[in-house]
């Protein structure tokens, strides 16, 4: 067992997020049992686990989607609570959820300010949002044809940026994206992490939910892994590999992906 | 344009080549958008939305063009200036109702009770009126207030409890009605006083006729001298501009219809003030459905609930609000129907009234899905239920084939709205 051995979190950093002991439940299953994670500004830290190990459900704790049965909460030092989505948001916690969270009947501009819009002389001032929509889209390098087309008329690639482009707008101390690469190309999932950096050195705090251990490590600058709904280690990135971090999210040394790996060098060996 | 990984030759130019960067508004830059420029341009982008099912109001204007010329050749009556401002007195009413279902619409839900509440706030404000002798402005304010109350409860018990907004309805649609036939009590009618402002507003204001072509002026005026604005500061942000011409050419379109139909309206008794109004409420919630972020909500909340409320936005406050606002306007409708016939009674409200504002707000062109749809549906889709009636009645038709008729017209709307939904999904325009 590899999972405990990470050293703990810098102690310079004063954590913008944290969460003691949260737990949930949803009927007969314990989705989270006491997890703590952090996340400080300047920040990128990846959050892993498994199907089921309760990443979701940290997730849209953290968003405010559900309430946890215990535990508490801090933000930027202060005990937080959060009863609902627009909470998190006023709070400074922005989330790109998995599902994207489009209006497929509005255009991208309205997408993108969909709950804060912005007014000028008393109705919507769509000249300035759509001026705002190029920058923030620019900004991520996004190659969306029209800003005035449907939603449901983009591709997943451009539909995830959308999301993303979204969640920068109300300037957050938080950046929480769930899968952000998943649907994505090279290119695009190559801007994302150059996002993900950018965003870290503005000083965000980012929560980076990934399958992809390429990804992870490429960015992250801690990892924290969740296994069976409890933490099973955090790791600092520039001292683990990527073999640690499967290690502790299939809970053995010896799993699926480590038996393949030395299967293939056994293989190439004998080449 | 991404510098950490390789690309493709021909992915290459494009967005962020400085020349076309200087060119081209912001909106316009990237190589995909397929350039349309000119009035030419303009005709093709218009083609190819109609082809994907991008409708709008188009299959209703078609519709009610052909029901005329059915009509006015059947009876050459039916486009007489006399018939017409009938017409328009006779929309009124259920199109103000339909206002209200446009908005329930919009959001993916429905009522199925605005007969019985616009019966219903007549019959309050006959009674306080007429028999308690209230005054005309606080009984017309009890009889909204009713119907603000009835939708605010709808709202609350659909966003407490979760009940579908069908059944909350149909349960008002019942009940309601027997409220409104205790209001009126044993006589079951009161006739509202010739003389009431309430009934010279329905039936005898019209407005003087260079008032009205001053105003129709005055419509077109502010839409071109808006239009202008909106381009002149989507220049100064750098971003595409409508051609001045296209805004010509959409000025005077907007100047014909409306300029035509005063000057048809006034060779007899001039623009109903009544219709006006209705006019006025129309042009109003377009507004506060397109241009505000209530509406924009609305949209967004009948497009994906899910989606709107992580978006921060109030969905609860957003259906009560629309529950009320359509028991509102039922009320109104409900008023100005008894003002319209100087009096209520057992059947105000009943019959066909539900169905028929139900049915312009489908028939106008407010898909029944949620999320798309326009204010305007509500006046479209009345002229066309309206001009259907009126017309049988001249070719000496009644209830039988205007039941059938009106039925067959509805299912046709409804057909068109899944069919080009359909249409919008395979063209990626849903």
């Amino acid at each position: 067992m590899t999972a405990t051995t990470s050293p703990p979190p810098a102690p310079t950093k004063t954590a913008v997020l944290s969460l003691h002991g949260i737990s949930k439940r949803f009927g007969a299953v314990q989705a989270l049992s006491g997890v703590d994670f952090d996340v400080s500004s300047h920040e990128v830290v990846a959050l892993v686990g498994d199907n089921g190990a309760g990443k979701s459900t940290l997730v849209k704790a953290i968003a405010g989607v559900y309430q946890p049965d215990e535990g508490t909460m801090e933000f930027d030092g202060k005990p937080a609570t959060v009863h609902s989505p627009a909470e998190a948001q006023k709070l400074g916690i922005a989330t790109v959820f998995q599902d994207l969270a489009l209006c497929d009947n509005l255009d991208v501009v309205a997408n993108l300010f969909l709950g804060r819009e912005l007014y000028n002389a008393g109705s919507l001032d769509e000249v300035t949002m759509e001026k705002e929509s190029w920058r923030l889209l620019r900004q991520l390098s996004a190659r969306i044809p029209s800003v005035r087309i449907p939603v449901a008329s983009l591709s997943g690639g451009q539909r995830q940026t959308v999301a993303i482009a979204r969640s920068l707008l109300g300037d957050p101390k938080v950046v929480m994206l769930d899968e952000p690469t998943a649907a994505l190309g090279v290119a695009q999932t190559a801007e994302v992490l150059n996002l993900v950096e950018r965003l870290r050195e503005n000083g965000h705090g980012v929560i980076l939910i990934s399958h992809n251990m390429s990804d992870v490590m490429a960015v992250a600058d801690r990892v924290t892994v969740l296994r069976l709904g409890r933490n099973n280690g955090t790791f600092d990135v520039s001292q683990t590999n990527a073999q640690e971090i499967i290690a502790a999210i299939t809970g053995a040394t010896t799993n699926a992906v480590s038996e393949r790996a030395s299967r293939r060098e056994q293989s190439e060996e004998q080449q | 344009m991404s510098t950490t990984t390789p690309e493709p030759a021909q992915e290459t130019p494009a967005p962020v080549d400085p020349t076309a960067a200087n060119i081209l508004p912001a909106d316009l830059q990237d190589e995909r958008l397929i350039g349309q420029t000119g009035v030419s341009g303009a005709v093709r982008v218009f083609l190819s939305r109609l082809r994907s099912g991008d409708l709008g109001a188009l299959p209703v204007a078609i519709g009610l063009i052909i029901i005329w010329i059915i009509f006015q050749s059947l009876n050459p009556a039916f486009l007489s200036s006399r018939n017409l401002v009938n017409l328009t007195l006779q929309s009124a009413a259920i199109g103000t109702i339909a206002i209200g279902i446009v908005l329930v619409l919009l959001l993916g839900e429905i009522d199925l009770s605005v007969g019985s509440v616009s019966g219903l706030a007549a019959s309050i404000v006959g009674v306080s009126f007429v028999k308690s002798g209230w005054p005309l402005v606080v009984a017309i304010l009890a009889g909204l207030a009713v119907g603000a109350i009835i939708g605010i409860s709808y709202g609350l018990i659909f966003t407490r409890f979760g009940v579908p907004s069908f059944v909350i309805t149909l349960a008002g649609l019942l009940g309601f009605l027997g409220l409104q036939l205790k209001v009126l009590g044993e006589t079951g009618s009161i006739n509202i006083p010739f003389e009431s402002s309430l009934t010279q507003f329905a039936q005898q204001s019209f407005l003087p006729d260079v008032v009205a072509y001053v105003l129709a002026l005055l419509v077109v005026a502010a839409y071109a001298v808006s239009r202008l604005r909106a381009n002149s500061r989507r220049a100064a942000a750098g971003l595409s501009v409508t051609p001045v011409g296209a805004i010509a050419v959409r000025a005077a379109f907007l100047a014909v219809i409306l300029l035509v139909p005063v000057f048809v309206l006034n060779k007899d008794r001039g623009v109903s003030v009544m219709f006006l109004v209705f006019l006025g409420l129309v042009v109003i919630m377009d507004f506060a459905i397109r241009r505000t972020r209530w509406g924009r909500s609305v949209m967004a909340v009948g497009g994906n609930v899910e989606a709107a409320r992580r978006a921060g936005i109030n969905v609860r406050r957003i259906y009560v609000s629309v529950f009320a606002l359509c028991s509102t306007f039922a009320a109104l409708g409900g008023i100005f129907a008894m003002a319209r016939l100087s009096s209520v009674g057992q059947s105000s409200g009943g019959g066909d009234t539900n169905l028929n504002a139900i049915a312009a707000a489908v028939i106008g062109g407010t898909s029944l899905f949620g999320g798309r749809g326009s204010a305007y549906s509500a006046l479209l889709g009345i002229l066309v239920l309206q001009s259907i009636s009126n017309g049988l009645n001249l070719i000496n038709l009644q209830s039988p084939e205007l039941y059938m008729i009106t039925g067959a017209v509805l299912l046709l709307a409804v057909t068109v709205d899944a069919v080009s939904r359909r249409s919008r999904a395979a063209h990626g325009r849903a």
